[in-house]
């Protein structure tokens, strides 16, 4: 039985992560068409913010949860940064923000690698500590904290789309930009704090990545790419999508490591998305639109 | 629109795709191929260039920045020392950029452009084997710092880190004199775990130790929750860890958050040093490495090297094994050259054999025929200020044997396969 569990289960946790990774791509990319490379240094920011969190507040049972909100506040204002000083200028120039964020991407890194050349530590709270028994498999407590982080995230962004006067504007910039400008919504402004928000979501992944491995310059890269694979297999301009490609790809992963290896396993899953976008170019689903965009 | 930003995003995971195939065709090699006759070098000034040829930036730098810092601090010593044969070093730092494409074309030009009289550095074994044409090419010389899989030997090339018979089989012996019955074997998905590992699965047969399971994950993942678990399934004695780089945090973590411990399921590394075990964001104490050198070896030359290293500027604080190889490299292509009475190539060569350095790790014996040096085999345990305290230790120095021939257990037919498969 634990031959089974413990892929479904470690699985549906790698694919929380991911989720919350692309949670924020989906709504940048999805929504205002930016390819933002640099979204894998806001999920380091996040989790450097974890470790500057614990050099300060040195009880990590607090520091953790004190982290969550500093590290969203942290990369959200990093984007804002980037989208008051690059990318507002070429929103119209698409495959523009891609070379100038992986300049970004690159010049983020390096930074971090000039102050922090081994990386930090950061450490996981002692509430972490254990593991839950499922059917025979004692899950570590730390993959139920993803999931747990992972819904948080989904669920408030969610709500704050579809219960919010902001959310109603979101999606109307979404389905019909040039309409919704029409209707009086300022799409500059909506664009401004949709990056906000995208990006502090990186900087909540960022937290729950550096419980899982190192936090260095290397952190970003490991997450992109995976990242808009699963934005792009959901379908864009949905979170639903999204969530379940998410899912399948942790899951998949996770029996497929079981199955073969780590590096076979990772080859497959990417090749099978690739296949699938032959099939589904638009992703698992679409939003229809009457734009003529 | 929609299907544009798809078609856009094609486009751009295709360049991302290009970028990396590109970077991993470029492995094999590098440099023009025209052949240069003789050498540049100009030894008739009061100084001499050396190269020294580090990952300051890129995923590497994490590490081989010390290295490159420790063969200044050794120049700016032997400089102070007089030099090499009364000729101040010249040293022209190179940055590789963990490229192994850049490190052959950045050794090219250190041997062509720049005349250098030898190479130093180097870290992964890529960047080792794309370095590799080009010394042989130009008979340059190139002193590569740190452990790796053995089964290699250059004329061009010294290897002043250990070989497998020199860390991986002083492990296995240390594992069976505590009694271990199974083992279980982690190691990330490149040329040295993979051969680290065939050479264990044998040697620990030839122990009566059984091999309970074998995982691989990529360098570039550092999740191991899953093949942990089935680590926990399998109840191994002991782990023998060959991961690399931050994926060892990601084992770790992931080790501990599964609830295994140091007194119940310990875990031998290869690559955790004094650098790497504070910074796991997890407890190490009570797990092993094996190594050659540990900050806490007792010898005279040791306790000058730490005191340097400590005061030197952009120090990292703390000592390591690849670092001390590399401070080794430099002393003794010095003792070489000297002993030459030459900076040719062919002549250093010529003298390099039983030429020896009272290093920090103990004193260590150039094999002129293989190139490597002898080492002591010692096993250290983590304690709780990361220090290693040496729990074990080989019977005197071992000899360097990198293709294993002293060791009738290994076969022929896997020798010749693992060289070919290792390119």
């Amino acid at each position: 039985m634990s031959d089974f569990v413990a892929p479904l289960l470690n699985g549906t946790a790698d694919g929380a992560l991911l989720l919350v990774a692309a949670l924020g791509l989906a709504l940048t990319f999805g929504q205002m068409g930016v390819i933002n490379m640099a979204h894998g240094e806001f999920l380091l920011a996040g989790a450097l913010s974890a470790y500057l969190t614990q050099q300060v507040i040195s009880n990590n049972d607090i520091s953790i949860p004190v982290a969550l909100p500093i590290a969203f506040l942290v990369a959200g204002v990093l984007g804002l940064i980037l989208e008051a000083t690059l990318i507002r200028w070429m929103y119209d120039r698409p495959l523009d923000t891609l070379l100038v964020t992986v300049g970004v991407s690159l010049a983020l890194k390096q930074a971090f690698l000039q102050v922090y050349p081994s990386g930090v530590p950061v450490e996981k709270p002692s509430w972490l500590d254990g593991q839950w028994h499922v059917f025979g498999y004692a899950w570590p407590l730390r993959q139920v904290f993803t999931i747990v982080l992972a819904l948080g995230c989904l669920i408030g962004l969610g709500a704050a789309l579809k219960y919010t006067s902001f959310g109603r504007r979101i999606r109307a910039t979404v389905q019909n930009r040039a309409l919704a400008e029409t209707m009086g919504i300022s799409t500059l402004t909506i664009d401004r704090i949709t990056f906000f928000v995208g990006s502090g979501l990186a900087g909540i992944g960022g937290v729950a990545a550096s419980l899982i491995g190192g936090t260095n310059s290397e952190l970003g890269a490991k997450y992109i790419i995976p990242a808009f694979l699963v934005v792009v297999a959901g379908g864009l301009g949905q979170l639903k999508g999204t969530v379940i490609a998410a899912w399948a790809v942790g899951v998949g992963s996770a029996f497929l490591a079981d199955w073969t290896n780590g590096s076979l396993a990772q080859v497959i899953v990417f090749a099978l998305v690739v296949v699938f976008l032959q099939v589904k170019p638009q992703g698992l689903f679409t939003v229809r639109t009457r734009g003529l965009a | 629109m929609a299907t544009t930003k798809v078609r856009m995003f094609a486009a751009a995971a295709a360049a991302a795709l290009i970028g990396t195939t590109l970077a991993a065709c470029g492995s094999s090699g590098g440099g023009s191929t025209t052949a240069a006759k003789g050498s540049c070098l100009d030894t008739s000034g009061s100084t001499v260039k050396l190269g020294f040829i580090n990952s300051l930036s890129g995923a590497m730098a994490i590490t081989e920045k010390t290295v490159s810092n420790v063969l200044h601090m050794a120049a700016d010593e032997i400089n102070a020392d007089g030099g090499i044969m009364g000729k101040k070093i010249e040293p022209i730092q190179e940055d590789g950029a963990t490229d192994w494409p850049t490190f052959a074309e950045k050794t090219e030009k250190l041997l062509t452009t720049d005349c250098v009289a030898a190479v130093f550095g180097g870290w992964t074994s890529s960047s080792r084997k794309a370095m590799k044409p080009v010394v042989e090419k130009h008979n340059g010389l190139l002193f590569y710092p740190v452990q790796y899989e053995g089964l290699e030997s250059s004329k061009n090339i010294y290897y002043t880190g250990a070989t497998t018979n020199q860390q991986i089989l002083p492990a296995m012996d240390f594992l069976k004199s505590k009694g271990v019955k199974t083992l279980f074997l982690a190691g990330s998905d490149y040329v040295f775990p993979r051969t680290a590992n065939a050479i264990i699965k044998l040697y620990a047969k030839e122990l009566g130790i059984k091999i309970v399971g074998e995982e691989y994950v990529p360098l570039d993942k550092d999740d191991w929750t899953t093949q942990v678990a089935k680590i926990v399934a399998a109840k191994p004695d002991f782990i023998f860890n060959t991961i690399n780089g931050s994926s060892n945090v990601g084992f770790i973590k992931a080790y501990t958050d599964a609830g295994l411990k140091a007194a119940t399921t310990p875990i031998i590394s290869v690559s955790i040093a004094e650098e790497e075990a504070p910074n796991m964001g997890a407890p190490v104490t009570g797990q092993y490495a094996s190594w050659n050198y540990f900050e806490s070896v007792d010898t005279p030359a040791n306790k000058k090297f730490i005191e340097d290293w400590k005061a030197y500027p952009g120090s990292s604080g703390v000592t390591s094994d690849p670092m001390e190889a590399a401070y080794d490299s430099l002393y003794l292509y010095k003792a070489m050259v000297e002993k030459a009475g030459s900076f040719d190539v062919d002549k250093v060569n010529a003298a390099s054999d039983g030429i020896s350095f009272d290093a920090p790790e103990g004193t260590v014996v150039v094999n002129g025929k293989n190139h490597h040096i002898s080492k002591p085999g010692l096993i250290g345990q983590i304690n709780a200020d990361n220090q290693f305290d040496v729990v074990w230790h080989s019977e005197g120095v071992i000899q360097p044997d990198p293709y294993l021939e002293a060791y009738s257990w290994f076969p022929a037919a896997t020798r010749d396969a693992l060289v070919k498969a290792a390119g």
